[in-house]
């Protein structure tokens, strides 16, 4: 079963409540979810949309046909109507135009009970539809509205729209009993739960789109978590002020979109020279400028790895998922201490926006490793050097009043092993070697190699990073169970770039297909860069908008030759 | 009293002989020296120019950054660390142009720092155009026809906005100086000390000699308490450079609000994070 409503009306009308509820109700029910907002950058009008998928496979992506349409307004009718199925529905709040209209009288029968709760009538509707029990759907509406009268409003006008129609699908039951072993949640929130559980202490950011979920997550737990977490005057505040909060031994973090990173860059390049450890999460839109704010998009990659002036060591991890994001800003915390570098997690607005059932994150296995050094084990009278050059690069770090009698000195300039000012040739080339060594050295022992699906020798490699991950392996899974050869790669460490799993599974005689979401193919270009493979064909997308399945499935099937 | 020498304030600098920096440094080691703030209780930020290369020519923790930053770096460490002295050193080009936004939003949270502008009212280290302090009409290299715009007035800026701790100080004003600075580093809050300090290469109007002769000591009957006469005081300029506070009022500090922080150091604060509740929101 592979069921996908949508929800349509314009901003302000309460479509995100409508996809929240409804999400976490069918997540409960035992099934999986995957539920994404195309929204425009406005507060009221326009045009939204929220896309819901559930049933009892897996779904990492959007599909294209519209099972049950609920349009808040003739908009949502109009839009959309020519992708709802000939079994689908259409729920509207007006007159049927058509046979697969179903009238939804919400207003009227809110009008007599609560007028704000008019929605409340269509989740009644559509769960009729469905033929499915109230049971977990009454338990989700009670948590979103905590006050009494509104949830009696709600659950009155619930059961007015469950009874005024008869069910229209046979709906399988849900694998699991219950979300038992799983979670339901959306990019940022997974971003900011592997923040949180990674004990950052110091969380500073301007707020832009699509990376404000982080913010949110962060700041409204603040006090539980007995973190300082601050909304800087723009984005060079944060990304400093976070480096400040890091030098005194605080995990810090900052987080931003591709306008926001832009003006971050001069201190990104100063994390590396500094080597004061930083967790940036760089959520892309369509850029450059301030393009498509509420869109999403790939084309920041180039610029990410290669920001800021000159050469220093770094990390860019693209997570695949609303899981992997967990797990991976978890690792960027480590990562980040360990070389004493900037890390990014580089996700999207696909991926912030998107929520998924995922798999419980398995806690017992998240080690929180800090590399500070103890003071308490300093050798006797030995002098405290900050840039102190080690065979691996990487000096012993010390946040400042550690240790007795020594200073923690940190500089923008090149620098002696104090952190004192320096301009000499050799201490020069000595400290570009020093923190080549440190990049060196997470290249070779922390390189997260690609996930892989399909055959061993695949006859065509489906190549991505980050969120193309949900529609790849979906399609990958279609065309394997049509017998053909086609296995896919999809990368989250993309700098440094891993080579070993793609020169494995690329043959001479395999055909390369590279997707990503910009116009100039620039994760194919780093690819050819480090391992001299061209793309045999370049599947871009860059219109704001993910990709779906079924559009991934037809450009695979029309344009790769097998 | 500790010694001022822990401070080893006699380094070698890159500052030209007879620069302002000098006896700004002195005055520095000795307010730290008689406070007793040793090397292991502050820590310094600064941004780029030649006053921000303080933290290499005295012995401290340091922070020296980016051109304009050194304030964002020294409020996240605030916010971290609420036992160790915070100190900015910058210059009028760092704090009041390529900085002058963080210094805005920093009077608004009045975190607790000292803030020491080395303000010599033109551009030293790039070799002497004009900065947002210099006068109107003086010519420079690359303001040939001389500065357009109106100079900007730190002291009534902060005043207009009600900073904390509003000060001006003067390097040849020693003794004032050092206490200046020592009420700046013992204020609960923001402390903005603007202290006018000679480019003996760059600068020909604002020389010692000019300083002297057109700044004087405010009176001990003068009340930086009051808000109305702080702000005449801090218009004043061309009739007369005012030294000494112009403006204090004790106010909560930024930290105060997040009354959901340790008053340990965040890196040291054991933090029970309960991790299965946290996921648990989720499900």
């Amino acid at each position: 079963m592979d069921l996908n409503l949508v929800i349509a009306g314009e901003a302000g009308q309460g479509l995100q409540t409508l996809e929240e509820i409804i999400g976490k109700a069918l997540y409960r029910q035992g099934y999986n979810v995957f539920s994404h907002k195309d929204y425009m950058s406005r507060v009221r009008g326009g045009h939204n949309f929220m896309q819901i998928r559930f049933g009892n496979g897996e779904f990492h992506s959007p599909r294209e046909e519209i099972d049950i349409l609920v349009a808040l307004n003739q908009d949502g009718v109009e839009n959309h109507q020519q992708r709802v199925q000939p079994e689908g529905y259409i729920l509207f709040d007006g007159k049927a135009e058509n046979e697969r209209i179903i009238s939804v009288p919400a207003k009227e029968l809110a009008q007599r009970v609560n007028p704000k709760a008019a929605n409340t009538v269509f989740l009644g509707v559509l769960w009729q539809l469905l033929n499915f029990e109230l049971e977990e759907l009454k338990k989700v509406i009670k948590e979103k509205f905590p006050k009494e009268e509104v949830q009696q409003d709600n659950l009155e006008l619930l059961q007015a729209g469950y009874d005024s129609v008869e069910a229209g699908f046979e709906v399988e039951e849900p694998s699991r009993s219950g979300g038992e072993g799983y979670l339901f949640l959306e990019g940022n929130q997974a971003i900011g739960l592997g923040a949180a559980l990674a004990g950052v202490q110091f969380y500073s950011a301007y707020p832009m789109t699509p990376s404000t979920g982080i913010l949110n997550y962060l700041a409204y737990r603040q006090d539980k978590l007995g973190i300082a977490v601050e909304q800087a005057e723009d984005e060079i505040a944060a990304i400093n002020m976070a480096l400040g909060a890091s030098f005194a031994g605080a995990r810090a973090m900052t987080g931003t979109s591709g306008g926001g990173f832009s003006l971050m860059t001069e201190a990104f390049g100063l994390a590396g020279l500094m080597e004061t450890p930083l967790v940036i999460a760089e959520t892309m839109r369509p850029g450059p400028a301030t393009g498509m704010p509420t869109r999403t998009a790939q084309g920041d990659l180039n610029f990410v790895i290669n920001a800021s002036q000159d050469e220093f060591p770094l990390k860019v991890i693209a997570p695949r998922d609303q899981e992997d994001a967990f797990y991976q800003t978890f690792r960027a915390f480590n990562l980040a201490e360990k070389y004493q570098m900037p890390v990014v997690i580089l996700g999207d607005q696909f991926l912030s926006d998107s929520a998924s059932t995922v798999p419980e994150f398995k806690l017992d296995e998240l080690e929180i490793a800090r590399y500070l050094i103890d003071e308490d084990n300093w050798p006797e009278g030995k002098e405290y050097q900050r840039y102190e050059f080690t065979d691996d690069g990487i000096s012993p770090r010390a946040y400042p009043g550690q240790l007795s009698d020594e200073v923690v000195l940190v500089d923008s300039h090149e620098h002696f092993q104090t952190g004192r000012i320096s301009e000499d040739k050799d201490i020069r080339k000595a400290m570009v070697d020093k923190r080549a060594r440190k990049f060196e050295k997470q290249r070779r022992e922390d390189t997260l190699e690609p996930y892989y699906s399909g055959p061993e020798k695949p006859e065509v490699l489906m190549v991505g990073f980050g969120s193309t991950y949900g529609p790849m392996l979906e399609v990958q899974q279609q065309l394997a169970d049509e017998g053909e050869s086609v296995g896919m790669l999809s990368f989250n460490d993309v700098w440094p770039l891993p080579t070993a799993e793609l020169e494995k599974r690329n043959a001479y005689n395999t055909h390369l297909v590279v997707i990503e979401n910009n116009s100039t193919g620039q994760f194919s270009r780093l690819i050819t860069a480090y391992t001299e493979m061209g793309a045999d064909y370049r599947m871009l997308k860059y219109d704001g908008r993910p990709f779906t399945t079924d559009e991934l499935y037809n450009r695979m099937k029309d344009e790769v030759k097998y | 009293m500790l010694e001022k020498d822990i401070y080893e304030p006699d380094r070698n600098t890159a500052w030209c002989p007879g620069c302002g920096n000098f006896p700004l440094r002195k005055a520095l080691a000795e307010a730290l020296a008689e406070l007793e703030i040793h090397t292991d209780d502050f820590v310094m930020f600064s941004g780029i120019g030649q006053a921000a290369k303080m933290p290499h020519y005295f012995k401290s923790n340091a922070f020296n950054g980016l051109h304009g930053r050194a304030l964002p770096p020294a409020i996240g460490f605030r916010m971290v660390n609420p036992t160790m002295k915070v100190i900015v050193e910058s210059g009028d080009g760092d704090t009041y142009g390529e900085g002058g936004n963080h210094l805005l939003h920093n009077i608004r949270r009045n975190p607790d720092i000292a803030h020491f502008v080395h303000n010599n009212q033109i551009y030293g280290l790039t070799k002497g155009q004009a900065s947002p302090t210099t006068g109107t009409d003086i010519k420079t290299k690359v303001q040939p026809h001389g500065v357009t715009g109106e100079p900007f007035n730190p002291v009534r800026f902060a005043v207009g906005m009600r900073a904390s701790f509003v000060a001006r100080g003067f390097v040849s004003e020693r003794d004032q100086l050092v206490k200046l600075m020592k009420e700046a580093l013992q204020h609960r809050g923001y402390a903005l000390v603007d202290i006018l300090q000679p480019c003996v290469t760059f600068n020909k109007v604002n020389t010692y000699k000019w300083y002297a002769q057109n700044s004087y000591i405010l009176n001990d009957d003068y009340d930086p308490t009051d808000y109305q006469s702080a702000v005449q005081k801090a218009e004043e300029w061309d009739e007369g450079i005012p030294l000494g506070i112009i403006y204090r009022e004790e106010k909560p500090i930024f930290r105060d609000k997040f009354f959901n922080l340790s008053d340990e150091l965040l890196v040291d604060y054991p933090r029970p994070v309960d991790r299965e509740e946290f996921m648990r929101e989720f499900s």
